[in-house]
């Protein structure tokens, strides 16, 4: 790792928006992966009863397998949601970086 | 080159001999219908699709020894592994035949319950995704330990990384092993426990000492491929027989099911009590012990840069979750179309839900009441495919952790030559296949329930946090790593052996000291007040330098600036 590239990208404000930026978006998206799923696993823990009963008065299929089915799809859609966020804004950010620091 | 030809060539002439072998003892048995495998005959179609699968991952291991000159080819594939490639690669490291086979039953006893499972070994994925999996690939060489240790002393650091690793390995190695001998056992009679672990180990050896990450990689995709069709098939079967209505897959499931509508309610284990504690301790182990695998770690190593690292853990995420919806369909399936059918259970007058082979049964019958002996066959074959890219991918990730972290840099202290360094890897690789193969057998007739909660609660509670604290925590010392990380493994391994499982089930001994099967929600905090409490009273002078050099490892954890190239061949 070359140190004066290094410390012209920290001097950098760019870097620090990028940072910040993308910290604030993987950290809230992993708070709300976990809010998602503590919920499901406190839900069983807590509420079995909301999360059995059925989804209509004729149905079989109970409220909890819904949430269940839910919670892998939400999954594999905030992963899309990061990475969509990353290639549009991180990468063309991390770019410019790059090519400034190197100038 | 020649050599690898040679032993090539003679293994597939080994396995068409055991081929014709068998045959014969077929029909020695079929001659003694007393004799107890006389029940099944050999399942043909089974053998010849391992067969076929055999042949082409051979072939691939032959041309990815061409290709596996360095060591970044070695243990990274040439990082030359595209985004999609890697996450099918990712999705056939991960779905074990345990899950496929295991969410199956689990559902196919307990109804609803399985899919609480199904859930939890899929949220480590995000989670490895926006914390992990690009940082790893910038800072990273070919471990996790090499970012652990990245600004800390290499030394203490990479042993107790590699400790992890290796327990971790060698654990979930012996339940790859163990399921794979009595799986292989139940699917072909002929082939006996032991002989279907030594099939296993063997061809492990051959794919991962010659063709390193490379035939790795591409055994794990033609798996993840195997599977994916394979159960979507399955599923899409059920769906037909029950007229493409989930109602009607339910309510008949509930009708075909002793507990009938309990299985809709399973909130627990049907039979069990709900414990809040439990639960959340386990949702922890899931979902942590995920994102400290080291093999899948190991998987972020291999493609050309950051971006193909994230875009694979997309595509990972979405066939492993759609992989565990179409488990879940597939255990209800095997509730209406395998349970009460005589031709699958032991005694229908007992109990409709006791299958002939054991617990782990209900999809591969599912297979045979919706397409045959053909798809039985075909199914047979995934499952053993999909132990045979496992136990390659944890075969190599045990093997990196001893040659490149205790030996190229704890032992010779970085000043081995990359080809010591392989050849020393590869050795690895051949004694931890022969070590798994011994301990497959030795673990035959033991209990080894416990190994799942073993593996995730030390991913979880040590790899997981040092790696994270490591990349995010500029206080993070040497001293904290290391002590943090001892908490973490030795704490899970203490809390497990005086647990329900170990303590009462395996030993013995009585009702558990420590009532929990999942310690991880006590050492996951407990390592975490170690490390910063370890860290922030560490005043030596080489803890101030760690701390500089925060910065700089910021710089390339978040640009990619420095990075390992992918090899340019």
């Amino acid at each position: 790792m070359s140190s004066p590239l290094a410390s012209k990208i920290q001097n950098n404000p760019k870097y620090h928006q990028l940072v910040q930026q993308r910290d604030a978006l993987a950290w809230s998206l992993s708070a709300i992966v976990c809010v998602i799923y503590f919920g499901f696993i406190l839900m069983i823990a807590f509420a079995p009863g909301f999360l059995t009963q059925p989804i209509s008065p004729t149905s079989v299929i109970p409220v909890g397998m819904l949430i269940g089915v839910g919670v892998i799809v939400a999954s594999c859609l905030l992963t899309a949601v990061y990475v969509s966020r990353a290639n549009g804004t991180f990468d063309p950010l991390t770019q410019e970086i790059i090519e400034e620091a190197s100038k | 080159m020649k050599t690898l030809k040679s032993i090539i060539s003679t293994l597939l002439a080994a396995t068409a001999l055991l081929a014709t072998q068998m045959s014969r003892a077929a029909d020695v048995i079929a001659a003694a219908p007393a004799a107890a495998a006389a029940e099944q005959p050999l399942n043909w179609h089974a053998i010849i699709m391992f067969i076929v699968f055999v042949g082409i991952t051979l072939g691939i291991t032959y041309w990815a020894a061409k290709r596996t000159k360095t060591a970044t080819d070695f243990y990274a594939a040439g990082r030359g592994i595209t985004g999609l490639q890697n996450g099918l690669a990712i999705a056939g490291d991960y779905m074990s035949a345990a899950s496929f086979l295991g969410i199956a039953a689990l559902v196919y006893f307990n109804g609803f319950f399985g899919l609480i499972f199904s859930v939890g070994w899929l949220v480590g994925w995000p989670i490895i995704l926006f914390l992990i999996a690009e940082r790893l690939r910038n800072l990273g060489k070919f471990t996790y330990a090499d970012v652990a240790s990245f600004r800390l002393k290499q030394g203490p650091v990479r042993t107790m990384a590699a400790i992890g690793s290796l327990i971790v390995v060698i654990w979930y190695l012996i339940g790859q092993a163990v399921g794979a001998g009595q799986l292989l056992h139940t699917l072909v009679p002929q082939i006996s426990y032991r002989e279907s672990i030594v099939i296993v180990g063997g061809l492990i050896i051959i794919y991962v000492t010659f063709g390193g990450m490379k035939a790795t990689t591409w055994v794990q995709i033609i798996k993840a491929g195997l599977l994916l069709g394979g159960a979507t098939l399955i599923a899409l079967g059920v769906m037909a027989h029950e007229g493409f209505s989930f109602e009607k897959l339910f309510s008949d499931a509930v009708a075909a099911h002793p507990k009938h509508m309990e299985i809709m309610k399973s909130v627990v284990r049907i039979g069990s009590h709900s414990n809040p504690i439990e639960s959340i301790s386990l949702g922890l182990t899931l979902m942590f012990g995920t994102a400290g695998l080291p093999h899948i770690l190991m998987r972020f190593f291999t493609v050309t840069d950051a971006k193909a690292a994230r875009k694979s853990v997309l595509y990972g995420t979405c066939f492993i979750g759609y992989f565990y919806i179409l488990t879940f369909i597939i255990g209800f399936g095997a509730i209406v179309l395998v349970a009460n059918n005589p031709q699958y259970v032991v005694d229908v007058t007992k109990n409709v839900l006791n299958l002939k082979g054991g617990g782990s049964m209900p999809a591969v019958y599912l297979a045979h009441a919706i397409g045959g002996d053909l798809f039985l066959g075909f199914i047979a074959a995934v499952a053993f495919a999909t132990i045979l890219a496992v136990v390659s991918g944890l075969t190599l990730a045990g093997a990196s952790a001893l040659s490149h972290d205790i030996y190229a840099n704890v032992i010779m202290k970085g000043k081995s030559t990359e080809a010591q360094e392989v050849w020393v890897s590869k050795l690895c690789v051949v004694g931890l296949g022969i070590l798994a193969i011994l301990l497959g057998i030795a673990f035959e007739k033991q209990n080894v329930a416990y190994i799942v909660a073993l593996t995730f609660s030390i991913a979880a509670c040590a790899n997981f946090p040092i790696l994270v604290l490591s990349v995010f925590w500029r206080g993070l010392t040497t001293r904290g790593a290391v002590l943090g990380g001892y908490t973490g493994i030795f704490g899970s391994i203490g809390l497990l052996i005086i647990g329900p499982t170990v303590w009462t089930k395996v030993l013995g001994m009585g009702p558990a000291i420590f009532p929990y099967d999942f310690p991880t929600f006590v050492v996951l905090p407990a390592v975490l007040i170690v490390s910063y409490v370890a860290s922030v009273t560490d005043n030596s002078e080489s803890a101030k330098q760690e701390r500089a050099l925060f910065d700089a490892q910021k710089v390339r954890s978040e640009t990619g600036l420095g990075a390992e190239a992918a090899a340019s061949h």
